[in-house]
């Protein structure tokens, strides 16, 4: 079946014409409305734009075009402004908002004859770490329908383990691409800061936001992060380096390759979760890899580093949210200060309204030094943490999460237990470095994530490194019951 | 708790968040604990390190030649708007 097939297979059809995009969008379709309502991974289902941007596709290749997308279906996250398609950030303020634009990331794709099939759930303005905070309600995990997807990109996740797209875009500030990942069994890759323009993405925190990819396995994550990648004008932090062809870096031979089993990751994970982050680590060194363990040590402060400095951007970048020009307005404001106030109040639900609290705590006067300015100085020994590590290894190797996916309602009530599910993602967001999460086992029959996480720019190496194991292993393979 | 209610009524109007007598009470626990947790911070040594607001060293703002790139799109963007009349936005009387 065509859900089962990897995005070159799906691309190979399409040349010698055995399929088309209007059928594979059709199956697709199909499959969300069968699949999806138990599950809540898709909020908005574009059908109609879908199946004319499918005949369009077709029209292309008829005319002689070709494309390793072209006509290929694809779920954006719900987060990345679509012209004409509500973009609801998976809050109650943006549920009237009908984009008037395309973010770069969605207009790149649609040039590239992808075919967006509907919006994935999301965390509200992508805050939180298991899709719970959606005000359209919680995405359920395919492998078990109790357990959260992870998040902020849950629905995403959810979406493409459960092959109701081929690929689904997401973005990561803390984790949001890689843990749901995870928690979902796929293949996720969060790149450099900067590598992927972020023109058009409801801005969360914008030293730390970035666009990446769900995917089924790195050699189709190579493919769609080829196209969403690159310099973009319109986004003043996007990085002008020519992007480097990952499709044709996959095969290299990972002999000599230097990975260092990052010390702080393993401290305190329970055994099951460490013996298949090891399992993994002996498959690097069958396929001639040298390991070494290495430390951070000012690693272990990531976590209330991040919980100054992203809400701290958020206070700033959600007060765009006013009532006036777009997004939910109050009944009946008496003045302009009950209009600010109630339209916001009643916009925002419970984590978003905590996390700006944060940020307007840590930056007022009296706390900036103490918290705000504290943390970009911690910040820094991070990044150096990580500089110092690169300076001995090649990428860096530990698990994505903690544990598999938990229980829907388990952590919602007490914020700092959901923060902490984020402790070994949120580094890479801190430095700017690309990460990428893949399958590789199964606790309780839930998947768990392996994260690599490489220097600026190293996309390249970190899916060549993902795709050789994949190579080697199936772990990526497995689909859940019910979905395959 | 190392947050009063005052202080996040203060807060909470400094964000010009309207907050129900219902939800105050768990702000108050929450925000205390997560500035209790991020307290943890000042136990690093930061002396002499340089603050980091961006990740990537060595870049810097782009100019652009100043020439007219818009155009006037007002309706389309005021579409999303919830009261506009002949072009502007519609809020409560601002002065009397």
């Amino acid at each position: 079946m065509p859900h089962n097939l990897s995005i070159g297979e799906l691309a190979e059809r399409l040349a010698r014409k055995e399929t088309s995009s209007t059928e594979l969008t059709r199956h697709f379709l199909a499959r969300i409305e069968r699949l999806n309502p138990p599950l809540n991974a898709i909020i908005t289902l574009t059908a109609e734009q879908a199946l004319a941007a499918a005949g369009a596709a077709d029209r292309r290749r008829a005319a002689g075009e070709s494309g390793p997308l072209l006509g290929i279906p694809l779920i954006h996250k719900d987060i990345f402004c679509t012209d004409g398609v509500r973009t609801s950030c998976g809050s109650r303020m943006l549920d009237n908002f009908i984009s008037p634009y395309d973010a770069t990331v969605v207009a790149r794709l649609k040039s590239a004859g992808a075919v967006m099939l509907g919006k994935a759930n999301m965390d509200e303005f992508a805050m939180g770490s298991s899709n719970e905070t959606s005000w359209y309600g919680p995405v359920r995990n395919p492998w078990n329908t109790a357990k959260v997807p992870g998040g902020s990109s849950g629905g995403s996740a959810a979406a493409t383990a459960a092959r109701l797209a081929p690929f689904a875009t997401g973005t990561d500030t803390g984790g949001s691409i890689r843990q749901p990942a995870a928690l979902t069994g796929v293949t996720g890759v969060k790149p450099t800061y900067g590598r992927v323009s972020r023109f058009g993405i409801v801005a969360f925190a914008s030293s730390l936001d970035q666009a990446g990819v769900f995917a089924r396995s790195a050699a189709d994550a190579a493919v769609v992060l080829a196209a969403m990648a690159g310099f973009d004008p319109l986004d003043s932090t996007s990085v002008d380096a020519p992007v480097p062809d990952y499709a044709a870096a996959l095969d290299t031979p990972l002999k000599g390759l230097k990975i260092g089993l990052l010390r702080e990751f393993f401290d305190g994970l329970e055994a099951r979760n460490a013996a298949l982050i090891h399992d993994a680590i002996a498959v690097y060194r069958s396929l001639g890899a040298e390991t070494r363990e290495v430390s951070l040590p000012n690693l272990p402060l990531s976590v209330p580093t991040y919980y100054v400095v992203a809400p701290a951007e958020c206070s700033s970048n959600l007060s765009r949210f006013d009532g006036v020009r777009f997004g939910h307005r109050c009944a009946a404001p008496k003045d302009l200060m009950d209009l600010y106030e109630r339209s916001r109040g009643e916009g925002f639900g419970a984590e978003v309204k905590r996390r700006i609290m944060t940020g307007t705590y840590v930056l007022s006067a009296g706390y900036f030094d103490a918290y705000y300015l504290k943390a970009q100085k911690v910040r820094r020994l991070i990044t150096d943490d990580f500089r110092a590590a690169f300076e001995q290894v090649d990428l860096l190797i530990g698990p994505t999460t903690p544990t598999p996916a938990f229980d829907i309602g388990a952590k919602i009530d007490d914020p700092i237990t959901m923060y902490l599910n984020d402790i070994y993602t949120i580094g890479a967001n801190l430095a700017g470095l690309p990460g990428l999460s893949m399958p590789c086992g199964f606790v309780d029959d839930l998947p768990m994530g392996l994260q690599l996480i490489g220097p600026h720019f190293a996309e390249s190496r970190l899916l060549n490194a993902a795709h050789r194991f994949q190579l080697a292993t199936d772990w990526h393979r497995r689909a859940p019951r019910g979905y395959q | 708790m190392s947050l009063t209610r005052q202080d996040v009524e203060k807060i909470a109007h400094l964000a010009r968040l309207s907050i129900t007598d219902v939800e105050m009470p768990v702000y108050v626990k929450s925000l205390s604990s997560i500035v209790d947790f991020v307290a943890e911070l000042s136990k690093a040594a930061t002396d002499s390190v340089e603050p980091m607001a961006h990740p990537l060293a060595g870049q810097s703002q782009r100019l652009r030649a100043d020439t007219v790139t818009e155009t006037d799109l007002h309706e389309k963007y005021q579409a999303n708007a919830p009261s506009v009349q002949a072009g502007l936005y519609v809020v409560p009387r601002v002065i009397e």
